[in-house]
C-alpha cells in the first residue's frame, strides 16, 4: 500500500482534485497545491485548513504550468515544505474546442501544450526524484477520449494519448524503483469543465466517485484506472470497432 | 448540467442560460443573459428558485469553508455549501446550526435568501437571527459586506430577501454549543385539535423543539388528531451511542403519484398509531431533523407530474379557528396531505423585510398535483388564509395568487428598491404584477 501522507497536486484548481485534496486531507495528509489561478487556489487551500486537523500542513504556489521554467523550482518549494514528497497527482488541463483548433494551429498547438508537453516536461524531474528516493506514487490524470481518435475531439485525445504512452513508458521504468505510476482514465465528469454538455445520462459520474477511485488507485499502485470501472469495458467494444467502420461513424 | 427544477419539479420552466459558479471571486460575465438568479441545491418549492428567462447562477460550486472559530462557534462559508455539509464538519467539534429547517440539503445561501425556520422558532426564532454577516454580489460590480452594523439595509434586505437583491458569495453564522450529535425526544399523542394547543402550550414552554404532525384526512371529533414531537439536545451520555444511517432512494419516477386517498389513508392511520414515547428517547439529529432525507429523492414518490405545498401563517389571535377551518377544508375535500405539520411561531421578529416566519400558528401540506382540482382545493385554503389575515411561505409556493403575498408582505414594495436591477425570478415576477 502507498502511503499518501505528503502528496502534491498540481492542477490543484480542477473540481476533480480539490475533491481528492478534500478527501486526503480528512485522511490526515499534508499537502502542497499547485494551481494556475491564484484567488482560486488561495480560496482552496483556506478551505483545506479549515477541514484539517492542527498539525497537518497545507499550502501551496500559484503558477502557470505551460511555464516549464518554473517546474523544478515548484518541485523543490513542494519538497521543502513536506519534507518528503510520497506521491504526486497531475490533474491540470483543459478541453480543447475541437472546431476551433481545426481553424487555427496556434490553438491546437496551445491545446497541446497544456495537456501533453507541460504534463510529459513535469514528470521528467518528478520521475528522476522518485527514481532516487526508491519510494512514491505518480498519478496522472489523462482520459478515456485517449483509448481512440474521434472526429469530435482528438486534439484532446491525442494529448491526453501522448501523456498514456509516456506514462507506460515511465511505468516499466520506474517499477524497477518501487515507484508506482497510475494513469486515470475517467469517463464522464459533470464538473465545471463539462459544464456546457447535458449530465444527466447514466454514464456521467461525479468529482466525488472519481476522486475516490483516483485515491485508491494512487494506494493500490494501479497501472491504468477507468473511472468509473465501466468504462473499461466501454473503451475495450471502441477499440475493437474496424478502422473502416469507425471512420464512418460520428463519435 | 441537468436543466434545474425545484424539489416539487413544479413549474416545469427552464431559463435561457445556467450559469456554475465555481469561484466566489470570478463575476458573472456580461454574455449570460439577464436577469439573472442564484439556485442552490433546488429545495425549495415553486419558482422562487426558478426563472423561465435570463440566466440561472447556479451555486452549489461554492462550497468552501473560509474561516471557523472552534472556540466561539463562529462560521464563514460559501453560500452554495449545504448544511450537511457544515454539520459534517461542526458537530464533531461540539457545534450545531443555531436554527435549522426539515432537510439538511438546503444550501446556506438558500437558508438566507428564504430566512428559513425550524422546530425552534419559539426558542431561537429562525435562520436569519444567527446571521452574523454576508457578502454581496450586485450587478453592477459593486461587492456589499454586509451586518446588522454595517450595511443594515441590505442585511435585513437580503435576509429572506428570496435571492433577489444579488448573489449572496459568502455567509457568517453563528452555531450554538452541544454536547453530543443525539436529541432526547419525547412524543405524545393528541386526540384532537383541543387537545393539541393545550400539549402545545406546555411542550413550548419546556422545549427548545417542537411540532406536531396532524392527521388531516380525521374527521368529526377526532379532526386534528396527530403526534406531538418535542425535543432538546442531549446532555452528556455515560457511555458512547453509535449511529448507522441506513440512506435509500427512490429508482424509478412513478408515472402516477403513490400518495392518493387510499395510501394516504393508510399511511396516516399507521403513523397515528406508532408507538410514541411519553417517556422519551434518544435520537440521533439526522433523523430527527431531517427524517426525509434519509431517501434521496422522496419527492419523485409524487410521480412526474410533483405536487404542491402549502404552508402558511395565521395570527395567534385567529389561529384556532382558522387552523379548524382549514383542516375541515382538505377532510371535506378528500385529498389529504401526506404529513401536515402544525407548529406555532414564537414572538421574537424575523429580522429580514420579506421574513414568512412571524408569530401565529403555521401549518404546512404538500398535495399531489391532480390539476385544476388541487388547484381549487388551494384556492379555497387561501380564502381561509386571507380571511384570518395570515400570510403564504414564498420558498413553498408555485400559485399563491398577487393580492395574497401582497396582504401577507406589505413591505414589498419597499423591499422592490434593493431588488439588483439585472436580478429576478419567476416567482417574483409572479407575485407583483
Amino acid at each position: 500500500m502507498n502511503s499518501l501522507k505528503r502528496v502534491v497536486i498540481f492542477g490543484a484548481t480542477s473540481a476533480i482534485a480539490e475533491q481528492v485534496a478534500r478527501n486526503l486531507v480528512s485522511q490526515g495528509s499534508h499537502l502542497y497545491c499547485v494551481g494556475r489561478n491564484e484567488q482560486k487556489l488561495e480560496d482552496i487551500i483556506q478551505d483545506l485548513k479549515v477541514r484539517a486537523g492542527g498539525s497537518q500542513r497545507i499550502d501551496g504556489f500559484s503558477a502557470d504550468l505551460t511555464d516549464i521554467a518554473v517546474h523544478q523550482r515548484l518541485i523543490d518549494e513542494a519538497k521543502s515544505f513536506l519534507g518528503e514528497i510520497d506521491a504526486v497527482l497531475i490533474a491540470h488541463g483543459t478541453l480543447p474546442n475541437q472546431q476551433a483548433c481545426q481553424a487555427s494551429v496556434a490553438q491546437t498547438l496551445r491545446e497541446v501544450e497544456t495537456n501533453a508537453l507541460s504534463v510529459v516536461t513535469l514528470l521528467t524531474p518528478l520521475a528522476n526524484l522518485m527514481e532516487e528516493q526508491q519510494h512514491g506514487v505518480i498519478a496522472v490524470i489523462s482520459s478515456v477520449a485517449c483509448d481512440r481518435g474521434r472526429q469530435s475531439n482528438y486534439v484532446y485525445g491525442a494529448s491526453k494519448g501522448m501523456v498514456s504512452i509516456f506514462l507506460q513508458g515511465l511505468r516499466n521504468r520506474l517499477s524497477k524503483s518501487n515507484v508506482d505510476v497510475v494513469t486515470i482514465k475517467p469517463g464522464f465528469v459533470d464538473t465545471p469543465m463539462t459544464s456546457e454538455f447535458d449530465t444527466s445520462g447514466f454514464l456521467w459520474s461525479t468529482p466525488e466517485r472519481v476522486a475516490n477511485g483516483i485515491i485508491n488507485a494512487m494506494k493500490k499502485g494501479k497501472g491504468e484506472v477507468y473511472l468509473p470501472g465501466f468504462w473499461r469495458g466501454i473503451m475495450i467494444v471502441i477499440k475493437m470497432i474496424p478502422e473502416f467502420i469507425f471512420k464512418r461513424m460520428s463519435l | 448540467m441537468t436543466t434545474p427544477l425545484s424539489w416539487n419539479r413544479l413549474p416545469d420552466i427552464s431559463p435561457d442560460a445556467i450559469c456554475s459558479l465555481t469561484s466566489r471571486a470570478t463575476a458573472i460575465p456580461d454574455t449570460f443573459p439577464r436577469p439573472l438568479l442564484p439556485y442552490g441545491n433546488g429545495r425549495s418549492y415553486g419558482d422562487v428558485c426558478l426563472t423561465d428567462k435570463g440566466t440561472l447562477l447556479i451555486t452549489r460550486g461554492l462550497d468552501r469553508f473560509i474561516e471557523f472559530d472552534r472556540k466561539q462557534g463562529r462560521l464563514r462559508c460559501e453560500a452554495g455549501m449545504t448544511l450537511r455539509e457544515i454539520l459534517a464538519l461542526v458537530v464533531p467539534q461540539g457545534w450545531f446550526l443555531a436554527s435549522t429547517p426539515g432537510t439538511q440539503l438546503a444550501t446556506v445561501g438558500g437558508a438566507v435568501a428564504n430566512d428559513v425556520h425550524g422546530k425552534n422558532h419559539h426558542d431561537s426564532g429562525c435562520f436569519g437571527h444567527h446571521v452574523k454577516a454576508l457578502e454581496l454580489w450586485r450587478s453592477n460590480g459593486e461587492v456589499i459586506h454586509c451586518s446588522s452594523e454595517r450595511n443594515p439595509d441590505w442585511f435585513y434586505a437580503t435576509i429572506g430577501g428570496l435571492g433577489l437583491t444579488g448573489l449572496i458569495r459568502w455567509v457568517d453564522i453563528q452555531l450554538k454549543p452541544i454536547l453530543n450529535p443525539w436529541i432526547w425526544v419525547q412524543s405524545q399523542r393528541f386526540a384532537n385539535l383541543g387537545e393539541f394547543w393545550t400539549l402545545n402550550r406546555e411542550a413550548e414552554a419546556n422545549w427548545p423543539y417542537t411540532v406536531a404532525w396532524i392527521d388531516c384526512l380525521a374527521k368529526g371529533k377526532s379532526r386534528g388528531r396527530g403526534i406531538l414531537l418535542a425535543g432538546a439536545h442531549a446532555p452528556a451520555q455515560s457511555q458512547s451511542l453509535n449511529y448507522r444511517s441506513r440512506d435509500k432512494r427512490m429508482l424509478i419516477d412513478p408515472p402516477f403519484s403513490m400518495v392518493n386517498h387510499f395510501s394516504l389513508k393508510a399511511f396516516n392511520a399507521l403513523y397515528y398509531r406508532q408507538l410514541v414515547k411519553p417517556q422519551g428517547t434518544l435520537v440521533h439529529y439526522a433523523p430527527y431533523f431531517y427524517p426525509l432525507d434519509a431517501i434521496q429523492n422522496w419527492n419523485r414518490i409524487y410521480g412526474k407530474k410533483g405536487f404542491y405545498q402549502y404552508q402558511c401563517v395565521i395570527p395567534p389571535e385567529n389561529a384556532e379557528g382558522a387552523v379548524t377551518d382549514l383542516l375541515e377544508t382538505i377532510a371535506q375535500h378528500g385529498d389529504g396531505s401526506f404529513l401536515a405539520v402544525l407548529k406555532t411561531f414564537g414572538i421574537k421578529p424575523s429580522v429580514g423585510m420579506l421574513s414568512f416566519p412571524r408569530p401565529g400558528t403555521t401549518l404546512a401540506l404538500d398535495f399531489p398535483n391532480r390539476g385544476s382540482r388541487t388547484l381549487k382545493l388551494l384556492s379555497a385554503l387561501d380564502d381561509v388564509v386571507r380571511a384570518a389575515g395570515g400570510a403564504l411561505y414564498p420558498a413553498k409556493d408555485a400559485r399563491m395568487p398577487a393580492d395574497l403575498f401582497q396582504s401577507g408582505y406589505p413591505v414589498w414594495h419597499e423591499f422592490s428598491k434593493f431588488v439588483d436591477p439585472q436580478f429576478s425570478s419567476s416567482f417574483w415576477r409572479r407575485v407583483t404584477v
